[in-house]
This record gives structure tokens, sequence and C-alpha cells, in this order.
């Protein structure tokens, strides 16, 4: 463990962010080839890549739901995607992952409009450096988008952590391992609505209320970022005259 | 293959052109799609490799893992490759443990790299008898257009040769990383695979997804040669894979087209990374 | 209202206050109208909806749909239809004598891998979807080339009142039939002719909603006669 502080005193941390400052995001919409929507998020020096595939058929059967679309996320980290070399087989951790973000989208996604069929959604972290669930989701909501799949909103999300005291926005791998407590949060913005909620650490009732606050300002801005690559994307040349 | 859906329509397609020495995508029998090769991506990993053939890509990382040798080599590091079929590549990929297909491509791309000799592993001894470095190479599909061999194997190859190592200082019994890297031990031999596809009685360079879904079957071959010693091009590792076959004469002359494409893929290697070690 | 006619939207754009109809894609929330797809809103009356630039394809009764054979059950076939719900092709909508299932296989008459245009005569979602090949201009698919593009593109393809389609057909001297659900089969003389015609139509399917395109298409086909 290294002795050097996390944030300066004038309140610059360790990358060079101020306390409330982001990583540098960029999200790429529909990137592969054989699913049937695909993005890929660089979030600071974090790496993921997200497939869905679906609405298809269920597999087994049985597992169908008679009224609504399942919904199942596979989230996995790369062998190479962590200091230490990890085995590819899932481990505990990314299982409960997994489930959280199966969770944290679920609530934004029309299922009752398919009725037994399955919609997957698989996560690979090529590299990771802290917060990957709230990159997977973020990067989920635009792949879902891009499979054309209805959704109430779109579902941003982010962390906020508390290191040498102070809160700050958007944790980075060396803040969560060193810090006092971290808390991701994903959030529907249109609906005010908390899809993710998680902490980990010891904060007081003043810090979690503080938290709130700036995590819904992070996820604000991580919405923005999500609009701006659909956007970017889906850029219309000209207005369509001929439309049937 | 044999549990996939071959379109009877698409396979009349491709042979019909064929006769006419074109495919369905506009490239003549013995060209390869376009190539794109992109080195160290991953920092976190000791060496990466992202390769691309038309829509197919692979992304490998190399990583490090000190552990026990081998009984019968106890002064000898080990080399491991695996290769993850990740689902959203293809919709024919469960999630779960590597199927057969999976286990063929890593042991196939394994089988180049260790016939060639390209890691001298003997050189990733720490404590003799006691530590010794693995290498993992890992091999990631992340999209299926056809192909997955050569480009899984490109991209192992790629990250290795780009890769460096951890620096290590042995004191007693305990084992210190420095933080410090090192150069890896190549022997400077090279490993380069070429697939082709049977259809009809015709051979295909670099099949497409939809090539494989109607081939009879694949031949892949490596070809391994010191640098640009061209008199030192030897033969070392070879797979033909699925239900059909092809004649004595076909192989022949399979191989030999092979060897050809595997000249052009050699010097696409080169112009990206240092391949004399 | 709050957007512009043909603007790009996103689930969750509020599109409108007040009192209107939720269209396609648009959902409501008390007297609020949101985008739930992302696509290009538009406003008819009082009608809010959203043009879909991705979706994927429901079937309709009526619409014709082009499907690849993937399972052969004793009196009918599962066929891939490029949706969430298979469809199921009944022996009886297919041929014109009833299937002795003691008698003889389905694979027979239609195996698996095989692609058939069909109609559809039944969908909701409790079920799959029934489709049929009694009609003419219906049944398997023996030669030619066929190719898929995004559902949602398939309005353009065929164009206001067939003008695309025709256009395709008349510039081309190629027989084309236009699955709703995305799938487009080309019949033509030579192999070569029928994959200019693709490129156009997937040229078509990539560039759908820019204005002047049917000129530029039949520009691509004219030239490809000389």
């Amino acid at each position: 463990m290294t002795t050097e502080k996390l944030i300066s005193d004038d309140g610059i941390r360790n990358d060079g962010r101020k306390l409330d400052e982001l990583r540098k995001i960029k999200f790429e919409i529909g990137v592969l080839k054989n699913t049937d929507g695909s993005a890929y998020v660089e979030w600071g020096r974090t790496k993921i890549l997200v497939g869905v595939m679906g609405p298809r058929e269920s597999h087994p059967k049985h597992l169908a739901m008679p009224d609504r679309a399942r919904i199942d996320a596979f989230y996995r980290m790369a062998s190479f995607s962590v200091e230490e070399w990890k085995s590819p087989a899932p481990s505990r951790r990314e299982t409960e992952l997994s489930k959280v973000i199966r969770e944290a989208l679920g609530p934004a996604v029309f299922t009752e409009y398919f009725p037994r069929t399955s919609i997957d959604i698989f996560i690979e972290v090529l590299q990771a450096d802290g917060s990957t669930r709230c990159a997977a989701i973020s990067a989920a909501s635009l792949a879902l988008v891009d499979a054309g799949i209805p959704m109430r909103d779109l579902v941003a999300s982010i962390a906020v952590g508390k290191v040498e005291g102070q809160l700050v926005l958007d944790v980075q791998d060396k803040e969560d391992k060193e810090g006092e407590s971290d808390m991701p949060m994903a959030y529907m913005p249109s609906k005010n609505a908390v899809t993710l909620l998680q902490m980990d650490g010891q904060i007081t009732h003043d810090e979690f209320l503080r938290s709130i606050e700036l995590l819904k300002k992070g996820c604000l801005d991580v919405y923005k970022m999500q609009k701006e690559a659909i956007e970017a994307h889906f850029k219309v040349n000209e207005s369509n005259t001929e439309e049937a | 293959m044999s549990n996939r859906i071959i379109p009877v329509v698409k396979r009349k397609q491709i042979i019909e052109l064929s006769d006419s020495g074109k495919r369905a995508d506009g490239r003549s029998l013995t060209d390869y799609r376009n190539i794109e090769i992109i080195i160290g991506q991953i920092n976190k990993a000791e060496g990466s490799a992202t390769v691309i053939i038309g829509g197919t890509r692979v992304t490998a990382g190399v990583k490090f893992e000190i552990g026990d040798p081998f009984s019968d080599t106890p002064d000898e590091g080990v080399m491991q490759v695996s290769a993850e079929f990740v689902p959203f590549a293809s919709p024919e990929f469960e999630p779960g443990k590597p199927d057969e297909t999976a286990v063929e491509l890593a042991r196939v791309v394994d089988r180049g790299l260790r016939e060639s000799k390209i890691l001298d592993t003997s050189k990733l001894c720490i404590v003799p008898g006691k530590k010794v470095w693995i290498c993992h190479v890992d091999l990631y599909i992340l999209d299926h257009c056809g192909n997955l061999i050569d480009t899984a194997a490109l991209a192992g190859l790629c990250a290795l040769l780009s890769a460096k190592m951890p620096e290590v200082k042995v004191k007693g019994e305990a084992v210190e990383m420095t933080g410090k890297k090192l150069p890896m031990p190549l022997s400077g031999n090279v490993p380069i695979n070429v697939t082709l596809a049977k259809i009809g009685d015709k051979l295909f360079i670099d099949p497409s997804f939809e090539e494989e879904e109607v081939l009879d079957c694949r031949l892949s071959v490596a070809f391994m040669q010191k640098g640009d010693d061209e008199k030192s091009l030897m033969i070392c590792a070879m797979q033909k894979g699925e239900a059909g076959y092809l004649t004595a004469d076909e192989a022949v002359r399979a191989v030999e087209l092979a060897k050809l494409k595997s000249q052009e893929l050699r010097s696409l290697v080169s112009s990206k990374v240092n391949v004399n070690g | 209202m709050n957007f512009e006619q043909r603007q790009l939207v996103v689930p969750g754009t509020l599109l409108a206050e007040g009192k209107y109809e939720a269209g396609f894609n648009v959902y409501r929330d008390a007297d609020q109208y949101f985008a739930s797809i992302v696509g290009l809103a538009d406003l008819r009356n009082d009608l809010v909806s959203v043009i879909p630039l991705r979706g994927c394809y429901l079937p309709q009764p009526g619409d014709i749909v082009i499907g690849k054979v993937i399972e052969c059950i004793p009196t009918a076939w599962m066929l891939d239809i490029r949706s969430p719900y298979q469809g199921v092709l009944f022996a009886s909508e297919f041929l014109s004598k009833p299937l002795n299932p003691m008698r003889e296989e389905a694979r027979k008459y239609l195996d698996v891998g095989e692609m058939v245009i069909a109609s559809v005569i039944a969908f909701d979602r409790t079920r799959n979807p029934s489709l049929s090949c009694r009609d003419h201009n219906l049944g398997k698919i023996q030669r030619g080339t066929v190719i898929d593009v995004d559902a949602t593109r398939v309005p353009r393809i065929i164009g206001k009142k067939g003008s695309m389609i025709g256009m395709l057909k008349k510039e081309s001297n190629t027989q084309i039939m236009v699955g709703q659900n995305g799938r487009v089969w080309i019949s033509g003389k030579t192999r070569d002719e029928e994959a200019y015609v693709a490129a156009a139509v997937r040229k078509i399917a990539d560039e759908a909603h820019t204005s002047g395109l049917t000129d530029r298409i039949r520009e691509y086909l004219v030239s490809n006669r000389r």
C-alpha cells in the first residue's frame, strides 16, 4: 500500500481530476456484427464490450415467462482485464454483478411487449479500472437501444466513493481499493428512478445524503453523453421527404 | 458445424459464383479479406493484440503468472493457450464452458505456437524445480464472421511478439517483482496459420461465415520461419476440420496455396511488430 | 409539443404534454408522452409517434415473409422469420393434399435450411405466428439470392405506393420479393446481376432516411447496365 495521498491538499485526485470530475468517457454504438444491438465503452482505462441478443425464443422453453420477456445479463471479465491473471470461469463476484446488472436494466425495458421470449445481455470486460458495473450498465443501455428494444428511458450509472474523508465522483480502481467506501448507483433520469444502489464501506447518514445528490449529478452527466453517442451514430443526413 | 442449419440456396449461389472465380463478397478464391491488427490496447496485460479479418474479431491477451513447473520439465516455464467464445460473437455460442469448437481452436493455435518453439520456455524458470513463469495466451472471440482460427492465431502471435515480461528478484524462497519489464525470450521462429475451405471442387482461402456454413471441410496449416530466412521455412502444424473430406491432391494443392498466402501474412505481421525477438 | 417534425429522439425523450394520442413507439405517463425507441418523432393531427430507426419484426396477419426452415415436426415446419417468434407452417398450408405422418416425412417436401416465401395468417403474442403458402407466388425458394436487412427499412425499400420496388424491378430486369421481416429475394439471369441488385437494396436500407434516394439508386442500377 502506497503512502502517497490519493487527494492532494488542493483537492486534486491522484489521476489529476477534481472531486466531482468524471473520467474521459467514450461510447460507440453498433460495433459487433452478430448481435441485435451492441455498444463499446472506454471509461477512463476501463474498456467494456456489450452485446444484446433478442428478443428471441427462450432456451430452454420451460424457462420462458408467459406474459413477458425474460432478461438475463452475463457479466464476465477477461482473464487479462485485471492486474493478476484471472481464470476465465465466472467467479461469485461476476455472478452477483450479473444479477444486479439485470435488475438495473430490467425496469427500463417494456418486457410485456414480448411474452415468452428472452433478451440476453452479454458484457465482456476487456480491461477493468474501477466502476465496471457502472460502465457496463451505461453501455448496455445503448446496446438495448441499438437492438430496437422498447424502453422507458436510458439507464445511466456512476459511483461515488469516500476517499481520505472526502466524497469523490466516478471511482477509479485505486480509489476503490484504498478508499473508505464505494457506492454505485444506476438511474433513469426521466423517471427519477433508481434501479441499482449498492454500498460497501463506512459512511455517515449525512455523507449518504450528499452522495445521492452527487450520484444524480453524475448520472445526468453520463446520460447526456449516452444521448450524444446515439445522436452521433444515428445521425440522419437530411430530412426525409419520401418516407412511405 | 454439423449442428448448423445449412441454407440450401446459399450453397448453390456460392458454388455457381466460384465457377467464374468469384465470391459473394467480391473477392477472388485466393484473397484474404481486409486485415486490421491493433497492438497493445490492453495495458493491464503484459501483451495484447486485436485482429480483425473481414468482420471476425479476436482480442488476445498475454498474462504472466508465477506457478509450479510440470514434474517432467522442472526447469522450464509453461505456455498455456485458451479460447473463450463470447456469446455475443455469434447466436450459436452458448454461455458456459468452452465447447469442442473452442477447445479445438485453442489447441490448433497452441500447436502452431508450441511446435515452432516461438517462446523459449527454458528462459521462463524462476526457482528451478519450484517456481516458473506460466505464460497465459488467452484468445477472446468477440465477433464471428468466419475463419476464427487464422484470426485467433494472428492475435495470439502478435500479442506474444509485442509483449514484455515482468522482472523478478529471487531472495531465498521468496520471489519479488521489481516492477521492471524485460523483453520476451523469443527464439525468432514465427508461425503463421492459413486456413482454406473446400466447397465442391474448389479451395477458398479465408472462408467467410456463409462459406463455412456450406463447406465440405477445412484445412489449417501453420508455417514457421526464422525472420526473413526463407530457407528456414517449415510446416509446424496442420488440422483438417469438419465432417467432409478432401483428396490427397487437393491437400497438396492446399498446402502449396497456403504457403504462398502465409508469406503475405508474414509481411503484414513484420510491419506491425518486431519479429526478430 | 416538445420536438420538431422528424427530430431524432431516444427512449425517455419527452415528446409532448397535454391532450394527445400515443401512436407507434410512444408511451403515455399521466399526460406526458415519451418515446420508447430510437427514431424520428412525428406528429399528425394529435397522434404522436416515432418512426423507428431500429426494431425487431413483429408479424402482422397479411404480411409476406421469407422464412428459413429450422425444424421439421410430424405435420409442420418451424421457420426462422427473423422475429422474436418462430413461424409455424402446417403441412396443410403448404401441400395440396393432406400429409399422413405415418406414411411420409415432412422433410421430403421441405427440409431444414430451405427457404420459403409465405404469408402470415394469424399472430397474437400468446402463440407463434402461423404461416401459409397457399397463395400464388408463395412457396419454396428454388433459386436466386436472399439477403437480410433491418426490418424497419422495408417501407423504404418498397417506397410510397411501391415506387422504389417498382423502379428496382424495371431498371434491373430481375424478380424481387420483399418480405416484411427484412428478407429480400432477388432472382435474375446471372448471379452477378443478383449481387448488384442486392447491393442496391443494402444501399437503400443504409440511406433510408435521406432525400433524393430513388434517383441515386436508379443511377446506380443504370450505370451497371453499361
